[in-house]
């Protein structure tokens, strides 16, 4: 049943981001990788970090790419045109992708060898208990300081919006 | 029983009953309207209108589906679908009632419980916005596309403050479960009064209450706040050109978005299927005399029907015996574990759904900027004020 579950989301979350890179409106790749985040919540699931799928659906899914369609919307951005010399790309792309993907295979298989099992389901560190509890305690400073990271970032998106009025 | 055929008989019983419901609500809605505005509302199809959902939906299907031009075909078929599909979602973590046993079956009543149910929901409505905004942009009209924005802009604004209302509760029964949530609201103060979150120390979730309920008239673009679909100013909104079952499926949403806020309203505030008082004090009485008293008020008016309405004759008794019928299903010993957790949630979250049709009956339309400004400038800082106060006070409180 996990296997089943891991391999048809994680087809999804691949074809979605394919279909991302090759369509040309704005909207549809946008949507893309909505899909993709999606599927990624999944397969956090299934691993266990359920708080994770949820926050990755409520934030990426649910207000980041909100934004991004927003704005996509408001500049009512249509679709690109191909580039002209698509057979040459292709002819020199192609055979990089594959290099790409052999490298990244390669890389995997040594980092992570098929001995060891991928776990699934038993996986138990991901309630919201057990990140909030981390956050709190041991990585609290850490945690601290990306608040006021987002603070600073907050502060100067107001004041630049505020040098346009 | 095997697990998969009891999900599959659940499943089947609740979605059947929550599209009836659906359907119906528009009949409802569409008499307390006609009430408040003095006016007997639909009546001509069926006894007092009942048979209306029956024939919107006929109407609606035999319709025929237009196309605007230059309209994004994928989407604007996807959108309603994607906002269909959305807000059904959500139904299946909300818990009805307690662990019952039936035929010999001991099951919960629900379809499912999640250890993150709250954010589950929070996670599914946070993307509700995805149907109305492509369904605003692909149809090619710069009435949807108005509509749709406000309409985005408004349910991202309004989410903060119901994201933050909704953490408040949490604090105090201490997890993320639905049905954990209602367990922990299941206690009395002096054996008599609940201790619903709305009610419970050490600080009362009674203005966490209010603003879910200010925002989440926002989030389903219901009056005060329907701006996204201001007929005087965007003919229709986000859906002005959609028809046939597309429109539809728009329309469904709506309603199901209602319902399903009115639910984790009551799971969260109101206690869920917890009673008003203790059975000890006879609160297992309160469903069949309720349902006794609506049946005697059909008898009364039914013997006194107008002259010109004389089919009321006949059918108000009809409608009263049913309502008998039901008042002594509920007196039956083995059916009451299930049925009266049911009847106290079902009414709770019915009269939330009444409050909603009641101030759209009400209230006026608020102007887009003094929407806006309402969200970020009050309902945002009263929202995390009320949220540190509990916060410190489980704090102090707790052992």
């Amino acid at each position: 049943m996990d296997v089943w579950l891991f391999l048809t989301f994680a087809v999804i979350a691949v074809g979605c981001a394919i279909n991302l890179v090759l369509q040309t409106h704005p909207i549809s790749s946008a949507l893309s990788l909505v899909g993709v985040m999606g599927s990624l919540a999944v397969l956090y699931l299934l691993l266990g970090g359920e708080f994770i799928a949820a926050v990755q659906l409520i934030v990426y899914a649910g207000a980041i790419m909100v934004l991004f369609i927003f704005v996509i919307m408001l500049l009512n951005a249509g679709a690109e045109r191909r580039p002209t010399r698509r057979v040459v790309a292709l002819w020199i792309s192609l055979p990089l992708l594959f290099t790409f993907i052999a490298l990244a295979a390669v890389l995997v298989e040594s980092q992570a060898p098929r001995t060891e099992v991928v776990r699934f389901g038993g996986f138990t560190g991901g309630t919201a208990a057990e990140v909030g509890r981390a956050l709190f305690t041991r990585y609290l400073l850490p945690f601290e300081i990306t608040s006021i990271l987002i603070l600073i970032a907050i502060l100067g998106a107001v004041v630049l919006a505020r040098k346009e009025i | 029983m095997n697990f998969y055929v009891l999900s599959l008989i659940k499943t089947a019983i609740v979605a059947l009953a929550l599209l009836t419901a659906l359907a119906y609500l528009q009949w409802v809605e569409r008499k307390v309207l006609a009430h408040i505005q003095l006016r007997p509302g639909p009546y001509r199809v069926g006894p007092h209108g009942l048979l209306q959902p029956v024939a919107d939906i006929i109407k609606l299907m035999t319709k025929e589906g237009l196309m605007p031009p230059g309209a994004n075909l994928f989407f604007y078929l996807f959108a309603p679908f994607l906002a269909v599909t959305i807000c059904l979602i959500s139904i299946v973590v909300i818990p009805f009632g307690p662990r019952v046993e039936l035929f010999g079956v001991q099951t919960n009543m629900g379809l499912t419980d999640l250890n993150i149910g709250v954010l589950f929901i929070l996670a599914i409505s946070s993307l509700g916005v995805y149907g109305v905004a492509l369904g605003g942009w692909a149809s090619n009209s710069k009435y949807s596309l108005l509509g749709c924005l406000r309409s985005a802009a408004q349910m991202i604004s309004y989410e903060l403050p119901l994201a933050l209302a909704l953490a408040a509760p949490l604090l105090l029964v201490n997890t993320l479960d639905l049905r954990r949530i209602v367990d922990a609201q299941g206690g009395f103060w002096f054996g008599l009064f609940p201790q619903w979150n709305v009610f419970a120390g050490p600080f009362p979730q009674i203005f966490s209450f209010l603003i879910f309920l200010i925002a989440s008239f926002a989030e389903t673009n219901r009056v005060p706040f329907d701006l996204p679909e201001a007929e005087s100013e965007l003919v229709a909104g986000f859906h002005t050109e959609y028809s046939s079952l597309t429109f539809a499926a728009f329309f469904m949403s709506e309603y199901a978005n209602i319902v399903t806020v009115c639910c984790v309203a009551t799971v969260l505030f109101l206690g869920g299927w917890q009673p008003l008082w203790p059975a000890a004090y006879g609160s297992n009485y309160v469903p069949a005399l309720v349902h006794f008293a609506a049946a005697a008020v059909f008898f009364y008016h039914g013997a006194q029907a107008l002259k010109t309405r004389m089919w009321d004759r006949f059918s108000f008794p009809v409608l009263g015996f049913m309502f008998l019928g039901l008042g002594v299903l509920f007196l039956i010993p083995f059916l009451q574990p299930v049925l009266i957790p049911l009847f106290w949630f079902l009414a709770k979250a019915g009269l939330l759904v009444f409050l909603f049709i009641w101030i759209r009956g009400t209230l006026p339309r608020f102007r887009y900027d003094q929407l806006m400004r309402f969200a970020w400038t009050f309902l945002f800082p009263v929202a995390v004020v009320n949220l540190l106060v509990t916060g410190l006070l489980v704090a102090l409180t707790s052992k």
